[in-house]
């Protein structure tokens, strides 16, 4: 892994999109020097971003790259792919795998294969509860000291609805110094539940997922951390009514985090007009009052981070029947375009946000020493050039993931990542792999 | 119209349009000894029932039977349902088969639209599409069926007030019925417990009640739906008794009823439960005339969809 590798120059960029463009040189695996006019050192390879903005590497708190299990629709290889092409440097490979990550075996399968791919670092997440069965606390010490180095448990996919349960494993995380990122779905509230409970599912025959199943559940957890004493992480927060107990609960010296999703910023539940599969998925697309709601959070900071919940899944999971549908869609290719469209183009953060909610935040919530660092000499070379002028048409088979269904299918989306580096290897460029992915098999 | 998939995309003049001919058809059959018209020789109709049905099905085929079009029955058990195949390579199959209409119960909600679209065929071909009750979606024939039965029985729709109480949170019966009633200028009440209502109701073209005896005078017209037995026990009410005891249309509450007022039931019924027996039996009850009527609409639709609205039909 460490034979000597060029340096890299990038020239013109931005940092965080503001101020005179500058050359920043790339060696080492570190920023060496940023500057004006910088010379292209011997063998350097050379990015010419003249206006385009440079920011931390993404760092994604929310990925099912379906390995082990399912590696027809998705495979750490794949998906490692689809993040260097998103501009992603770290992500967080869900818990939900078969066999699931419930033990050192295979959070550390995890860890080594996303090395050997070596385009991303894939974090793996381990399971709150054996087998994902919301009982029996999973031996969260050994992976955690395992070579996975497990820093965040969570059995997504499935809400810990058992309180009893919730509270030990809050309470046990507090001790490993470990993080409890809760799926906030009350199951008896969510029976049969294919869709967001409103208007728009009640006229469709399609059963609902009320808010109430969200939002009750976050505000019992944001309880429960408080009484632990313990950090809790919420996974994709989808309700207005979430954004305002979050908002109390933080006001309340709670250690209380949150992500959204991309589609949940986007999308809403007129989609489901059509009954296609690829709109199903988990908390559900909900109404434009609530991507209104999360969008207004994420520029407050009431939520902290994007994080894509990449959901890989066949096309005979989604061309079927819409209750019968799984539920998820990909992400890790659209998120920052989808961020650019609805945060950055009305003007709701700028980049520097950008690198906040989509680096920063999830790297401090997640514990990555060496990630969403600032653009600064010295620093891990893990960065991210945006082209922020560019627009693309998404096309589901263009998109490298396995699997090709996609609700962002022809739509046309602001932004493009035109150079991804990990540790100071570009991992992609202008929409291409770059480097180690040969050894992608 | 190429699909019917919904009451709710029904124009005025569509429904206008339909139940003029299932009238007409019905007219036209009427003593005939010999029940076969040759409006649809040489045409494949295929049904596709993947929930039990005995009305819904039988109706459908004997439409078919009497316009001489081939019916062909599917259903999941005794199909290549069973070994696994999914619905859309089954609609591949009976398209290929040569069918000119899929006629589909499905238990999945948008199960007909998606058959739809994916045996549309460039150019608008492939095979016509018609809803016989998809999930808790729509059921649009038999809103048809209960509009045509309503005019029949008073006259007109336009103005009238119709109470439709029951389940209406799982029925398509009442999605479909809102829809069209409200298209052809009917007044609706929907009346039910509030736990059998769904969230967005207050949104639908319908004014809500849960005292059905307050609107049982001025009800032209009163369509009970089925309770299913799951939901007895689902936590959606008390118990059957109390249901019935608010909900169920006695001797009593018939009796609240205006002179010229109907009776509709889309069936099977609950007697005893949901209608009491002697209700369901009287003379205002006009559930068997609902069944007939669903032959002659059918025969319809059927029409619309095959031979074109703009054809006479060649009665």
């Amino acid at each position: 892994m460490s034979q000597p590798v060029n340096p890299v120059l990038i020239r013109g960029v931005r940092r965080y999109g503001a101020g005179e463009q500058v050359d920043v040189l790339v060696d080492d695996g570190q920023i060496a020097a940023i500057g004006a006019e910088l010379s292209a050192p011997a063998g350097a390879e050379v990015i010419e971003a003249a206006g385009q903005v440079l920011l931390p590497g993404f760092v994604d708190l929310h990925t099912h790259l379906r390995e082990p299990g399912r590696e027809d629709t998705e495979t750490i290889a794949t998906g490692s792919a689809a993040a260097a092409l998103g501009g992603y440097t770290a992500v967080f490979a869900m818990a939900n795998t078969d066999p699931v990550a419930d033990s050192p075996v295979v959070t550390e399968h995890v860890w080594a294969r996303g090395q050997q791919v070596g385009l991303v670092d894939v974090h793996p997440v381990g399971a709150v509860t054996v087998g994902l069965a919301g009982k029996q606390l999973t031996e969260m010490g050994l992976m955690a000291r395992g070579a996975g180095r497990v820093r965040m448990f969570s059995d997504d996919g499935k809400c810990v609805h058992d309180p009893l349960v919730m509270r030990r494993a809050l309470e046990y995380a507090t001790g490993l110094g470990v993080l409890i990122a809760q799926h906030a779905e009350e199951p008896r509230l969510t029976e049969g539940a294919v869709a967001h409970e409103g208007p728009t599912a009640a006229r469709l025959g399609l059963a609902g997922w009320p808010r109430a199943a969200e939002e009750s559940i976050v505000a019992r957890d944001a309880l429960l951390a408080r009484d632990a004493g313990a950090r809790v992480h919420i996974c994709h927060a989808s309700t207005a009514g979430t954004v305002e107990i979050l908002k109390w609960a933080k006001a309340q010296g709670i250690s209380i985090t949150a992500e959204v999703t991309p589609h949940h910023l986007l999308l809403d539940d007129s989609r489901l007009e059509g009954y296609d599969g690829v709109n199903r998925v988990n908390p559900p697309l909900r109404e434009v009052s609530d991507t209104l709601a999360l969008r207004a959070a994420l520029a407050d900071g009431v939520i902290d981070a994007v994080a894509t919940d990449h959901a890989p899944h066949a096309a005979q999971e989604k061309c079927c029947e819409f209750s019968q549908a799984r539920p998820g869609m990909l992400g890790l290719q659209t998120a920052l375009s989808v961020v650019a469209e609805t945060m950055v183009a009305p003007g709701l953060l700028d980049w520097r946000g950008v690198a906040k909610a989509m680096s920063e935040n999830p790297a401090a919530i997640a514990g990555l020493p060496d990630q969403g660092r600032p653009l600064e000499v010295g620093e891990p070379a893990n960065l991210t050039v945006v082209d922020p002028d560019a627009r693309w048409t998404v096309r589901g088979p263009e998109l490298v993931s396995k699997s090709e269904n996609t609700p962002y299918e022809a739509m046309t989306l602001p932004a493009t990542v035109t150079a991804t580096l990990l540790r100071g290897v570009i991992t992609a460029r202008d929409g291409r792999i770059v480097g180690p992915a040969a050894g992608a098999e | 119209m190429k699909h019917l998939l919904s009451a709710a995309e029904l124009s005025r003049d569509d429904a206008t349009a339909i139940l003029d001919d299932a009238d007409r058809f019905g007219q036209a059959l009427l003593g005939r000894e010999v029940k076969k018209l040759p409006t649809l020789r040489g045409r494949t109709v295929i049904t596709m029932f993947y929930e039990n049905s005995t009305r819904t099905r039988v109706s459908f085929e004997v439409a078919g039977k009497w316009m001489s079009a081939d019916v062909i029955n599917v259903s999941a058990s005794g199909s290549s349902v069973a070994k696994g195949e999914s619905l859309r390579d089954t609609a591949l199959t009976l398209r290929a088969a040569g069918a000119d209409a899929l006629i589909i119960r499905h238990p999945a909600s948008g199960a007909a639209a998606q058959l739809a679209a994916w045996t549309a065929e460039p150019g608008g071909a492939g095979p016509a599409v018609i809803n016989a009750g998809d999930g808790t979606h729509e059921h649009p024939t038999q809103a048809l069926l209960d509009a045509l039965t309503i005019r029949q029985r008073l006259g007109g729709i336009e103005g009238r007030r119709v109470v439709i109480v029951g389940d209406v949170l799982h029925s398509r019966v009442a999605r479909s019925n809102v829809a069209l009633l409200s298209t052809l200028g009917a007044e609706v009440v929907l009346v039910a417990p509030p736990t059998l209502l769904p969230v967005g109701v207050r949104q639908w073209p319908v004014t809500v009640s849960h005292d059905l005896d307050a609107e049982l005078p001025a009800a032209d017209a009163v369509m009970m739906l089925r309770v299913q037995a799951e939901r007895m026990n689902g936590g959606f009410f008390p118990s059957a008794r109390e249901y019935s005891i608010g909900y169920g249309l006695s001797a009593d509450r018939q009796a609240m009823l205006g002179e010229d007022a109907v009776v509709l039931h889309p069936g099977p019924m609950l007697r005893g439960m949901e209608i009491a027996h002697s209700v369901a039996d009287s003379p205002r009850a006009a559930v068997l005339q609902q069944v007939t009527n669903g032959v002659h609409v059918r025969m319809a639709v059927l029409f619309h969809l095959l031979v074109g609205a703009d054809q006479e039909a060649n009665i």
